[in-house]
């Protein structure tokens, strides 16, 4: 993490050693370092509870840190109420006002800051444009359809060109399809304008789609914060690795570590090598994390040493279109999961005894769960 | 689907949905008909029946019904015929022994002061039906009064079956003698006033109320649940005691050697008792506790509605609280306000036990002249005739609302 660097000159927000609890007793967001970049888009990813919402409610101004500071720039901003931090926010419920046309809606940020009208009306206009809901102007929010409130709520967080914007789960209330048209709406418009977003979601699908970090969050803890990539290839403790993706545990007790490879002594017997992440030394216990399409299924002993080779029984074959999910049993675990691209399950059948192989790069041993 | 269509061709499709709805719309029906007849008995009825008293003349048509026949080919111009004045003297006579004439001269008093007094002196002198030809005469000679045009214009007036006076009375309106619509003589021209009372009071209730129960329904809908419920108890409470209890209260609190009169002498504050009580300042007091309630009910459960993520996005996007307030929860209070506002001004302008003992002669709303009328005077037309002024005039505000409301309604600003 990058706690306690000094803000370099694209940095435009940092959260130094922030805390937060309601009740005095119980930490949300028990001690945050964060660098959100300028022009980044950053996802706070995180079950519900886990402090995400909470550190945006405090960036945003709603909330006030108990601990620690938040900067936007050089300037500490505790003590700046929300409406003179110049941060745009997208809610989840879109919160459109609803006495309001979509027009004056958009308008609302422009006329508080006493911005003229022939200018409001051009940047409306182009920002009804950008949604493309110019023809909708007059409407109000309750004859819109979801999407588009979620559209128009996007226009108004963004016509007055915050520093900022910040979006709390905007997708949450849209079906399926259209949010995933929306997210790559958003991610189009942070592209072409240059936005610095700071997008909170539980949605792993939805983070790893749209964001350049990710940082996720678990009980009032940032776990990790890295590129989408690198958080689902390298995840660097078991709650990030079952978090993020499909993902198979195998327990054990680590039995030695030579140069980041650790050798892994089965609970259910057999060993494996492994890479060597977030263990102690040797007798510690560790959950190995084996992504599902990093396994293959041998019928036979293919000879190569460099392998981890366990014994399992194919118990199910599930077909899903672009690839086939297998169920396995193993001693090690009972509902061992493998990809198999599509059409390369020939000649495997259910009850059928075969081996499950995976080189040691893609087992990562990591904290025991 | 086509398949289905076709199948029920013959039957047009509008038809066979009226069929499938109307065991329902009779089952609807049944469920709602106990109460429209309760309310049909209990409250249109009786509703009907007071407005039709307030234009209702029966009084001098049934009692003196030669006489109205008489005058009915008179003009009104000078004094009527001999045979109007026979026919006065034979209905005399004939309602005194049926001892109904009183009803007449009651009616008859109301248009012309002293002419019961002129009634019923010449009834008494009157032992026989005059000779042919000298009833006039006669009748003159008994009571100068009938030598007066407006003795006859009463009459002629009074003849039913109905008559505007009783409605015209109520707002300070009466008929000269030639029948044209003047304003009332002084001494009876005081509904306006007690009208333009009822309706200050009313605005002044109605503002009070606002004034004191908006912040109070902020808090209800924006406090934590439980907290939020004991505030709704305090709130609820003066509905568990009865009207009468809550008022005498008020005179125990406010009245000369009450509580807030004695701890400010007690503190040397004032030397003398102030006059809190008897007085308009106790009837807006009273008036404005024991309606609280009615509007902070209908704001809490429209700001309830509120979201408080609007007050978020406003000063996200750099409105300061006040702006905030003004430009986006107050707009999206107003159904509440007027919801509230209007059920407090009806019910207050109503009122009439609080006003009648906390304030005032002066401070007498219309229900007390109403109260006078149909208890004290039995002057049901006049009764009925203010009691209709107030109904229309509540009616127009409701109508009013209404428009309001609905026209909100329909461009969306009360959806959401």
């Amino acid at each position: 993490m990058d706690g306690g660097m000094i803000a370099t000159t694209d940095t435009l927000v940092r959260f130094t050693g922030v805390q937060k609890t309601y009740d005095g007793e119980h930490l949300v967001v028990k001690s945050l370092d964060l660098d959100i970049r300028k022009g980044e888009f950053l996802t706070l990813l995180g079950p519900s509870g886990s402090g995400k919402t909470t550190t945006l409610m405090m960036l945003a101004g709603f909330e006030v840190p108990t601990h620690g500071d938040i900067f936007i720039g050089d300037r500490p901003i505790k003590n700046v109420p929300p409406h003179k931090r110049d941060i745009g926010m997208v809610f989840q419920n879109y919160a459109l006002f609803p006495h309001l046309t979509i027009e004056e809606n958009v308008a609302f940020p422009l006329s508080v800051r006493g911005v003229s009208k022939a200018e409001t009306k051009e940047r409306v206009a182009a920002a009804l444009d950008m949604i493309k809901l110019g023809n909708l102007a007059g409407r109000r929010p309750g004859q819109l359809s979801g999407g588009q409130q979620q559209r128009v709520a996007l226009a108004r967080a963004l016509v007055f060109n915050p520093a900022l914007v910040l979006m709390d789960e905007p997708l949450g209330a849209l079906d399926k399809r259209l949010r995933e048209h929306m997210q790559l709406e958003i991610k189009r418009l942070h592209e072409t304008m240059g936005l610095t977003v700071v997008y909170v979601t539980h949605d792993q699908g939805e983070a790893l789609t749209m964001s350049d970090r990710i940082a996720v969050f678990n009980d009032g803890i940032v776990q990790q914060i890295d590129r989408p990539d690198a958080l689902y290839e390298r995840p660097v403790n078991s709650f990030v690795a079952n978090f993020i993706g499909e993902n198979n545990v195998l327990s054990g007790v680590v039995e030695n570590i030579e140069q980041g490879w650790a050798r892994v002594a089965l609970d259910a017997g057999g060993s494996v090598v492994a890479q060597a992440v977030n263990i102690g030394g040797a007798g510690n216990r560790t959950s190995l994390s084996l992504r599902p399409e990093r396994v293959a299924i041998e019928t036979g002993d293919s000879g190569d040493s460099t392998m981890n080779r366990l014994p399992a029984t194919l118990t199910d074959l599930i077909y899903l279109g672009d690839h086939t999910l297998a169920v396995l049993s193993t001693p090690a675990n009972p509902e061992f999961m493998v990809k198999l691209p599509a059409g390369s399950y020939a000649g495997l059948a259910p009850g059928q005894d075969v081996y499950i192989a995976f080189r040691p790069e893609d087992c990562r041993a990591l904290d025991p769960v | 689907m086509t398949a289905a269509f076709v199948a029920g061709a013959d039957v047009p499709l509008k038809r066979r949905l009226k069929r499938a709805e109307r065991a329902r719309q009779f089952r609807a029906l049944g469920l709602v008909l106990p109460l429209l007849a309760f309310l049909l008995f209990t409250f249109v009825v009786p509703l009907a029946g007071m407005i039709w008293k307030s234009a209702d003349d029966w009084e001098v048509p049934q009692v003196m019904p030669q006489t109205v026949a008489a005058l009915e080919h008179w003009n009104g111009q000078g004094l009527p015929d001999e045979a109007a004045f026979a026919a006065l003297a034979a209905d005399m006579r004939t309602a005194r022994e049926a001892g109904t004439l009183a009803v007449a001269a009651k009616r008859l008093n109301y248009i012309v002061n002293g002419y019961r007094t002129t009634l019923l002196s010449t009834a008494r002198k009157l032992k026989e039906q005059p000779a042919p030809g000298t009833a006039k005469e006669t009748m003159i000679g008994l009571s100068p009064a009938w030598g007066e045009r407006e003795s006859w214009t009463a009459i002629k007036s009074a003849s039913g079956p109905v008559t505007s006076y009783y409605l015209l009375a109520a707002v300070d309106l009466t008929r000269n003698a030639d029948g044209a619509i003047v304003a009332a003589p002084p001494d009876q021209a005081i509904y306006r006033d007690v009208f333009i009372r009822t309706f200050t009071i009313g605005f002044g209730v109605t503002a009070l109320c606002l004034i004191l129960g908006f912040p109070v329904a902020y808090l209800l809908a924006n406090l934590p649940t439980g907290r939020s419920n004991l505030l709704m108890i305090f709130v609820l409470l003066p509905f568990w005691t009865s009207l009468l209890v809550r008022t005498c209260a008020w005179i125990v609190i406010l009245q000369s050697e009450g509580i807030v009169n004695g701890s400010l002498q007690w503190l040397g504050v004032i030397d003398e008792p102030m006059r809190l009580i008897y007085n308009r300042f106790g009837v807006y007091m009273a008036m404005t506790h024991v309606l609280l309630p009615f509007m902070i009910l209908p704001l809490y459960s429209v700001m309830r509605g509120i979201s408080p993520a609007y007050m978020r996005a406003a000063a996200s996007l750099g409105a300061p609280p006040a702006t905030a307030f003004l430009r986006i929860y107050l707009p999206q209070t107003i159904p509440g306000i007027g919801a509230g506002c209007l059920l407090v001004f009806i019910l207050a302008i109503g009122y009439y036990i609080t006003p009648a003992l906390v304030g005032g002669a002066a401070d007498q709303m219309i229900s007390s002249f109403i109260a006078f009328y149909t208890t004290e005077t039995v002057n049901w037309g006049l009764a009925s005739a203010l009691g209709a002024v107030l109904l229309l005039s509540t009616l127009v505000l409701a109508v009013v609302y209404g428009k309001l409301a609905l026209g909100r309604q329909t461009t969306g600003g009360l959806k959401n």
